[in-house]
């Protein structure tokens, strides 16, 4: 009896072994609910509010921190600020809305809005009371669905073409000039035939990738609803063949938009594709900028990044006017525009683009080139496009490793989008 | 094991009540209850530990995949019951034939490697020699690591363009290779770094186990002329079976779970050269803007039940080694 029950003691002792390793490590990936948030409790009415963003480089004694809690007293109130990472924030928001304690006002990358609108987590501008009158629209785009918009954003930052006008100069090209695909692709050549390097950009398999790959794909005319068409298939052919002929390093394929912008930095590149956000460290090695060209001539349409201020739905809906309040104390007049000056964002106003310009004439490329972008979830996408976008980060690493032709990647990603679309 | 242990206790019950008189009984009884119930109470906890951080994980997982949650159903809570339509769609989606071969080949290749370098280091450092602690301690070090510093470390190492690898094959007149960019070599790079984390750890339990040998018998035969070749064959690795059988069932559940070296290294890329299920669940969970819990939860169970399948078998091994 011994040897049997210790047998049985061992098997059953086995498998638990191997159900509970397997569960606790998977259900931290899926269940996602028995990880409880560390959300505070919303107050709502008096109080305290409390405000999520995703800054936690700011600290509580930073000029951000104090605005938040300026705006609190000013609305007669106080705020209980909580930072969180980025990409925590969403699931954390998510979470939140689940178990019904949202915070009071949320500030959210952009193509989270449509998201969270869809799920019923966010006030209408015309249930919480904000103003959108002088946003510009194309700014304002991610977070209108159907009509409705659902918040206001803090400021707007782009994508661009910085350049090393030392290697410029060495391989004698004329910035100016670069201003469709062939007279880059021309500047390519030029700068490898004199043993530099080409251009570098995020050609990951994440949300950072299809953001990087977007001004080539609109460049070319495509649409995201028709992701296989024959412009498309130009963009990610333009990639691709700067990998293959050398252009561009394979390091591409892994590369987030920091260790593209560290490879920028080695001041061994001519071009590197990046965004608003690294200007400063720019102007320190002596990086200029140009606008992205479009396949046959001017600018390319550039996709929008930046965070929302959002007004979650709470049960006390008394406590929209408050927050209304606080937000708009953030977004607007002056505050916005140093707040936007610090993080290094485009203010979505044509006021306060003007005040920046003023201050620093160096952004007025940048200004233009926000004047030109599109919101990603824009064109009443919405939610289908983190569908899309999934499907064509994946096909642009699969042509660009040589997986597969892009023509044959795209029309495998059009196909899953259309088929995850109507699931 | 509970019905014999039923049986046992009543037998007791039995003999008792022949024996003794009925207020004894009363009071043996109440005793029993009381002693029941401290059991009971020192039971408490770890089934409450189990239930909350087992059961009810293990339990929300499983209702996860057998309902369509979308989105706006994940904060109302009121998905529709959709039986088992989430694991045919997950059967028949493209990316699951490549994941489950690349789990496959991840976690077999894996474990040869890590066992077999393992049982090797074991066995050398067995035979105690000058700074032979030292050099043990070393081979450690993987170990020690976090495991997000090792796996950065190696994305740089093989990077392509600048790695220090490409830079030793260029040096030594080869071509360099494209370790995390290209469909052929992610998994090959990404086994490389998971079989250098997991030697230590098959070392730590060989060692430990070479350890429990009676060195008498290692005498004994190097006394009748056995060579080191036969002493390995004949005597280590046949002693070390229970040991290895443990090492290679925790090894299988380690690594068919592993994640955070692959999304480091490579996220599964390019394409789906690296994709395991386990990086394909979070990519279903986490990896886009728009979360599908149903699927990944999905992913996720069919991962479980992998390793529920090979714990079984090892049991069926188990078995049979003791009744032989």
């Amino acid at each position: 009896m011994t040897v049997q029950r210790s047998r049985k003691a061992r098997t059953i002792g086995a498998a638990l072994l191997a159900v509970g390793t397997m569960a606790a490590a998977l259900t931290a990936c899926s269940s996602g609910s028995a990880s409880s948030s560390a959300s505070t409790s919303s107050a709502s009415g008096g109080g305290t509010y409390t405000f999520w963003d995703p800054y936690p480089q700011y600290t509580a004694s930073s000029a951000w921190a104090q605005l938040v809690s300026k705006c609190g007293t000013e609305a007669g109130v106080t705020v209980k600020r909580t930072p969180y990472d980025t990409t925590a924030l969403t699931t954390q928001a998510l979470l939140a809305g689940q178990q019904g304690n949202s915070p009071n006002i949320l500030l959210i990358d952009n193509p989270v809005v449509s998201t969270l609108a869809s799920a019923g987590l966010l006030t209408s501008t015309a249930q919480n009371g904000l103003s959108t009158g002088a946003i510009a629209s194309n700014i304002l785009g991610a977070g209108v669905i159907n009509g409705k918009t659902y918040g206001v954003p803090i400021g707007a930052n782009t994508l661009a073409l910085y350049y090393n006008p030392k290697i410029l100069a060495a391989a004698k090209v004329n910035p100016a000039s670069i201003t469709s695909w062939a007279a880059l692709t021309a500047a390519l050549a030029k700068v490898k035939a004199i043993g530099k390097k080409g251009i570098t950009f995020s050609g990951i398999n994440t949300e950072e990738g299809s953001f990087q790959f977007l001004p080539w794909f609109w460049g070319a005319g495509a649409n995201l609803t028709n992701v296989d068409s024959p412009q498309a298939i130009a963009a990610l052919t333009l990639w691709t063949t700067w990998i293959k002929d050398g252009y561009a390093p394979n390091s591409v394929i892994q590369d987030t938009q920091t260790t593209s912008w560290q490879e920028f930095q080695t001041g061994q590149f001519a071009f590197g594709e990046n965004g608003t956000w690294q200007k400063t460290l720019a102007a320190t090695m002596g990086a200029k900028v140009i606008a992205i060209p479009a396949e046959n001539g001017g600018a390319a349409p550039v996709p929008t990044g930046g965070e929302f201020f959002t007004i979650p739905v709470q049960k006390n809906t008394a406590s929209y006017a408050a927050s209304a309040k606080i937000v708009s104390c953030m977004s607007s007049g002056s505050n916005i525009v140093s707040t936007d000056n610090t993080l290094n964002y485009i203010v979505p106003t044509q006021a306060g683009q003007q005040a920046q310009v003023s201050a620093d004439s160096s952004l007025s490329s940048w200004v233009s080139a926000v004047g030109v972008a599109k919101a990603r979830t824009g064109d009443n996408l919405g939610t289908k496009y983190p569908i899309i976008s999934q499907q064509l980060w994946t096909a642009v690493q699969k042509a660009e490793s040589g997986a597969a032709s892009p023509a044959s990647a795209l029309a495998a990603a059009q196909s899953a989008a259309t088929a995850a679309i109507n699931k | 094991m509970t019905a014999e242990r039923f049986k046992a206790r009543s037998a007791v019950r039995h003999g008792d009540g022949a024996a003794q008189s009925a207020p004894s009984r009363a009071r043996r009884a109440r005793a029993r209850r009381k002693a029941q119930l401290t059991a009971w109470g020192f039971i408490a906890p770890v089934i409450a530990y189990l239930g909350i951080f087992y059961a009810y994980p293990l339990y929300r997982n499983i209702d996860l995949s057998l309902r369509s949650y979308t989105l706006s159903s994940f904060i109302t809570g009121d998905a529709p019951f959709a039986g088992l339509s989430n694991y045919i769609n997950v059967f028949h989606n493209p990316t699951f034939a490549p994941a489950l071969v690349n789990t496959a080949i991840f976690t077999f290749v894996s474990i040869a490697f890590q066992f077999a370098i393992g049982l090797a280091l074991a066995v050398f450092f067995f035979k105690t020699f000058r700074l032979s602690g030292i050099l043990r301690a070393l081979f450690l070090v993987p170990w020690l690591l976090p495991l997000l510093v090792s796996a950065s470390t190696w994305s740089w190492m093989l990077n392509s363009d600048s790695g220090i690898v490409n830079s030793f094959l260029q040096a030594v007149g080869m071509q360099p290779i494209d370790w995390l960019t290209s469909p052929k070599w992610a998994l090959v790079a990404v086994l490389i770094a998971n079989i250098w984390i997991g030697i230590p750890f098959n070392l730590v339990i060989m060692y430990s186990g070479l350890q429990s040998i009676s060195p008498d018998i290692f005498e004994a035969a190097a006394i009748d002329g056995a060579n080191g070749w036969q002493r390995f064959w004949r005597i280590t690795f046949p002693l070390l079976r229970p040991v290895s059988a443990i090492t290679l069932l925790l090894g299988l559940v380690y690594t068919l779970k592993v994640f955070d070296i692959i999304w480091i290294m490579t996220r599964g890329g390019p394409a789906t050269a690296s994709t395991t299920l386990a990086i394909w669940s979070y990519q279903l969970g986490f990896g886009s803007l728009l979360p599908d819990f149903s699927s990944a939860a999905t992913v996720g169970n069919v991962l479980i039940l992998i390793a529920v399948v090979f714990a079984l078998v090892y049991i069926r091994a188990r078995s049979r080694l003791e009744t032989t």
